[in-house]
């Protein structure tokens, strides 16, 4: 794990890039990093991430500053820029039910191929799905997500990496640090290590690639 | 005596569902009112599907905390003996069968209990966030809705919206009315106040099953 300031960890990130970005209408999203995302202009971006929040706020920042090509989230009700560049074909949105969306994150970081759920079965979102029967139950085979990097908020980090989180922050946080090829991490608190107890710890240091410097 | 507007009634019809020791994920709008009028005697947990058990109120003037939110990201309060948790943990709550009731909103319910209420092709296009998951894997599926909108029937024959999920749900309570699907027939369980078999039959476009006696809604 190395600690970088946001500037070097955001300059990693190449255009076009496939992110998971935590966070729930914006709580847990790591807003420093999204900041510099939108200051150093990094286009065509694939945003995978529960909702898109609201405009100036959280992604919603990345979709004010047109730089995403691509969503996949399981919301966009409640910024209407997002609908409008989807509705304008600007944006590409894949719409996902969110313990369907989460569950394919989990798989990318756990090594499945995908998992089986009841969600969907039957509906819209079943369409061109493989449907498969177990013991008598439908379910739809839904496959694992992956992405270049996983940007994430956390409460605590310590000098290691070691991570804990706060209340509804955690959310999307700790499946998706462990689904990217590069963890950047933007914590509230860095911490000495042994601060935060083993017990507490909640994403182990070895999944994180680089922590964003005070500043 | 002030009458209750439709939206109160509703919410206070579905608390009567609730009981002790349930685990209960209410959805925006009307069903988020349900936890205003828990009775004193019930004491349940309600779950924040963005990862939290144990949720209360709106805090106090001053007291909220950024990162203590429900799932529409409004500020709340975590009651003693709350636990929070990741996504992934939520969802398994939910598909898991381990939430009892869920209480959620609707734009269209057909006469066997199947549910639209995520999207209206070329008009709301939101996303369906948790509301599939929720229909598909809670124990009991309660909707809280008007019975009308515009004047237009909301329980109809066959939902023209796309479906939430082909598990029906398990009841409709309406301002007008409560409504079951036992044997997958909308069948008429209650009345609401000061409305007639014949009102809620006419406000109906789906084919009401109507019991000889037909209680007034307990409120």
């Amino acid at each position: 794990m190395k600690t970088v300031p946001v500037e070097q960890a955001v300059s990693m990130i190449p255009e076009g890039a496939i992110l998971m970005i935590g966070g729930f209408m914006g709580v847990g999203t790591p807003e420093r990093i999204i900041d510099e995302l939108v200051r150093q202009g990094k286009r065509n971006l694939t945003v995978i991430a529960n909702d898109t929040a609201v405009p100036g706020r959280g992604v919603g920042k990345l979709v004010d500053a047109g730089l995403v090509r691509k969503t996949i989230a399981s919301h966009i009700g409640l910024n209407p820029e997002t609908q409008r560049q989807m509705i304008e074909k600007k944006m590409e949105v894949d719409l996902i039910p969110q313990g369907t969306l989460i569950e394919r994150i989990r798989a990318g970081g756990c090594g499945l191929g995908g998992v089986l759920t009841p969600t969907g079965v039957g509906t819209v979102v079943a369409e061109g799905k493989q449907k498969i029967e177990v013991d008598g139950k439908s379910y739809l085979l839904e496959t694992a997500l992956h992405a270049d990097f996983a940007l994430i908020n956390a409460f605590l980090a310590d000098y290691l990496g070691n991570l804990a989180y706060a209340l509804t922050s955690r959310n999307f946080n700790p499946i998706i640090a462990m689904a990217s090829d590069t963890t950047i991490v933007s914590a509230e608190h860095i911490v000495p290590v042994g601060l935060i107890a083993p017990d507490h710890v909640v994403t182990p240091a070895p999944l994180v690639d680089y922590i964003v410097a005070n500043g | 005596m002030k009458t209750m507007d439709a939206q109160s009634i509703i919410a206070k019809r579905i608390a009567l569902e609730l009981r002790t020791g349930m685990l209960v994920n209410l959805g925006i709008g009307i069903p988020t009112m349900v936890a205003n009028y828990v009775p004193d005697n019930i004491k349940v947990f309600f779950q924040s599907e963005n990862g939290l058990i144990g949720t209360g109120p709106i805090p106090e003037e001053g007291m909220a905390h950024p990162l203590l939110t429900d799932a529409g990201g409004q500020p709340v309060t975590a009651l003693p003996g709350a636990s929070t948790f990741d996504s992934a943990m939520s969802f398994g709550l939910i598909r898991g069968g381990h939430v009892d009731m869920t209480v959620l909103g609707a734009l269209q319910i057909d006469g066997k209990g199947l549910l639209a209420n995520w999207m209206i092709p070329g008009k709301m296009v939101p996303g369906m966030g948790g509301a599939m998951d929720l229909v598909s894997g809670a124990k009991r599926v309660v909707i809280a809705m008007q019975h009308t909108a515009k004047g237009k029937p909301k329980i109809v024959n066959k939902c023209t919206l796309p479906l939430t999920s082909i598990r029906p749900v398990d009841l409709v309570v309406t301002e007008m009315a409560v409504i079951a699907f036992p044997e997958g027939r909308a069948t008429l369980m209650e009345t609401g106040p000061g409305v007639s078999v014949e009102q809620v039959v006419a406000a109906t476009e789906a084919k009401l099953v109507v019991p000889d006696k037909i209680p007034t809604m307990r409120l």
